[in-house]
């Protein structure tokens, strides 16, 4: 274990200057439209100091606290996939020429980014990413490219929202363990407001040279500890993931697939919140002189019936076969696709659902036997 | 899973077609054109029946095609293209010169050396018997490695049939069994109608079922009922191999439209042995 640090949090502000002094520009938790979204920070002035939230299915709302907590906060309707896998994206643009057509791919220089206040689960997510999008036979280039320019500050969980969180059960969480340049956790206590800081990489390492810090006392230590405990031993929602891709395969025509359909309205919210959910589309857009033009990713949604449009018509054309596409696909297939859950446990997809599909709840009916009187094949 | 043939060189950008341009044009039916193209520069882009390509039609959009010529010639390839959407359309309306971007090749092929030393039965309905055209070039330049070869095509009409001419040169040789059937016959149609999978009773002395690898490709009824004649016969299913189709926008394995259960059809696929679908192949709308 590293030697841990205490960052008190009047110097906070510190952190981000001496990461934009690094040419970073940094990206993190702060408040818009009624959420904590993940946005350009300027300064620590741009994060939601003093908000909470509170999540259940189906339900977000933003509530003020009586102190001054940097991160007590669960994740919101962003994820960190807006700024690796962005949509859209142009992929190369097209110029006919009198011999024929030049192809360029975009040469903008890239920003790098500090990712600020990554949770334990989306660590996973961009572990998830980087299998899907660069551990594979063929490389994304755009991913890998903007994935290897990060810095990471990881926050672990002191806050989580009991009614959607389930990342101890995923292994997700609450604690980062990996991925990281700096991990902090906050410690708020009565006359005391710091951040304990783990240093993950020599990168991290000097950055954090360049803030006002000190080494951690043990009741630091064992303060910044109790935080992540606490937070895992409360955390109740849970999905049992024991066996569960095979009992997906087996139950692919359970009567609980027809229930779901009933009420999803297909319109994509839990993919579009998903850390992990990856799939994209093109389109090309050609200019009116017919001359240029250019190929734009956008991130895809599988609850459309275009997603699977073939041969003159979709293949998957009822809700029920699309509800169970994505949800065998993240908590089943994903695992043979790639080695891992496509569920990182964070709960997004519960609060987002506009209609508050439980997606472990769904997962639990489906692999429990059906009920008497119906026939699953 | 297995590793695609074709390892992307290191670097390089997966997203960009190569230029080639149509260098010849023949008109298969009403709505079907089989295009050759050539590489501007002679570049080569080596493919094994079954495979298939990006192919790229400028300002218009990108759409999977099977490899249907033969692999010998890398730097020529022949796509047989049905007009049925946007970018369909457009290729089939190229002419001789025409510019086309071409990403490949993809995917997992036919199973050539696998079924050497074994009868070969080629099920195509449709356009399927494009990607089969390919494997059906390849074995008949190697005759023989295989035993048996056997080749069953079903189109909807006489006016339907792909590759006429190569139609008749199969027909007129001595060590290959080929049956055409077609759906609705018009009054000069001197062949059999019927379905295609019913025409593997006809031939069932010209495959000893355990040493046989089935090649199918055609619709998806088509081929269910393929499967069945052939595991009635005692085919094992790890020797039926089908080609599969789904909505492809990447071919890479990382935009997830052509999923099929744990499967990539761009990289696991499209070509199968049954013995891998079989736990999902009476699931409707996977």
């Amino acid at each position: 274990m590293s030697q841990l640090s205490v960052l008190d949090s009047r110097d906070l502000p510190e952190l981000l200057v001496a990461l934009q002094r690094y040419g970073y520009r940094v990206v993190g938790p702060t408040r818009r439209d009624g959420a904590i979204v993940y946005d350009e920070l300027v300064s620590a002035a741009d994060l939601p100091i003093g908000w909470t939230d509170e999540q259940e299915a189906g339900h977000y709302r933003l509530k003020r606290r009586e102190d001054d907590a940097v991160f007590a906060y669960a994740v919101g309707p962003h994820s960190w996939k807006r700024f690796l896998h962005p949509s859209p994206l142009i992929l190369w643009r097209a110029r006919r020429t009198a011999v024929g057509v030049s192809i360029e791919t975009p040469t903008e220089e890239l920003p790098r980014l500090a990712l600020f206040g990554v949770r334990s689960c989306d660590l996973h997510a961009i572990a998830v990413l980087d299998r899907v999008l660069r551990g594979g036979p063929f490389v994304d280039p755009y991913y890998a490219e903007r994935r290897s320019r990060v810095f990471v500050v990881a926050i672990n969980c002191g806050h989580f929202s009991p009614s959607t969180c389930f990342c101890v059960s995923m292994g997700t969480g609450p604690k980062a363990t990996f991925g990281f340049d700096l991990a902090l956790t906050e410690v708020l206590e009565p006359g005391r407001h710091a951040f304990v800081v783990e240093v993950g990489t020599e990168e991290g390492a000097e950055v954090l040279r360049q803030v006002p810090h000190r080494t951690a006392e043990p009741w630091e230590r064992a303060a910044a500890e109790h935080v992540v405990k606490r937070t895992a031993a409360r955390m109740g929602r849970r999905l049992e993931t024991a066996g569960l891709k095979e009992a997906l395969y087996a139950n692919l025509e359970h009567p609980r697939w027809d229930d779901v359909a009933q009420r999803c309205l297909t319109c994509g919210n839990c993919t579009m919140v998903c850390p992990t959910c990856f799939c994209f589309t093109v389109e090309d857009r050609t200019d009116l002189t017919g001359t240029v033009t250019e190929r734009v990713r956008r991130l895809d949604v599988c609850f459309t019936t275009e997603f699977t449009y073939t041969a003159g018509k979709p293949l998957r054309q009822s809700a029920r076969s699309r509800y169970r596409q994505w949800l065998t696909h993240k908590l089943g297939s994903w695992g043979d696709q790639f080695g891992v859950s496509g569920c990182v446990g964070c709960g997004r997809c519960i609060t987002w659902c506009p209609v508050g599909i439980d997606m472990t709840e769904e997962a639990a009916a489906i692999r429990s036997p059906s009920e008497p009187g119906e026939r699953t094949r | 899973m297995r590793e695609p043939s074709s390892a992307p060189p290191p670097g390089a950008n997966p997203y960009i077609p190569v230029p080639f341009r149509v260098s010849g044009r023949r008109r298969e039916t009403a709505d079907t054109v089989t295009l050759r193209l050539r590489s501007p520069t002679g570049d080569s882009l080596p493919f094994k029946p079954g495979q298939f390509m990006m192919l790229y039609v400028f300002g218009v959009g990108e759409v999977p095609i099977s490899v249907s010529g033969r692999p010998r010639r890398a730097d020529i390839l022949e796509h047989t293209v049905r007009a049925v959407g946007p970018v369909t359309r457009r290729l089939a309306a190229l002419r001789r010169g025409d510019w086309v971007g071409v990403r490949g090749p993809f995917g997992q092929g036919w199973p050539l050396a696998l079924a050497e030393g074994f009868d070969v039965l080629l099920v195509a309905g449709g356009l399927g018997l494009a990607p089969l055209r390919s494997a059906l070039l390849q074995i008949l330049a190697q005759r023989d490695r295989y035993r048996r070869v056997t080749v069953l095509y079903g189109a909807r009409s006489p006016a339907d049939l792909l590759y006429r001419l190569d139609l008749t040169r199969w027909q007129q040789r001595p060590d290959l069994e080929l049956r055409v059937t077609v759906d609705r016959a018009d009054e000069r149609w001197r062949g059999q109608i019927g379905v295609v999978p019913a025409l593997i009773a006809q031939v069932e002395r010209q495959f000893e079922p355990t040493r046989t690898v089935a090649l199918v490709c055609g619709p998806e009824v088509m081929m269910r009922f393929t499967v069945r004649e052939l595991q009635k016969r005692g085919v094992p299913d790890d020797l039926i191999y089908l080609s599969l189709e789904r909505n492809m926008k990447c071919a890479l394995g990382l935009c997830g439209h052509c999923q099929f259960g744990p499967a990539f059809i761009c990289k696991d696929g499209p070509v199968m042995p049954f013995s891998r679908l079989a736990p999902f192949s009476e699931i409707r709308e996977l």
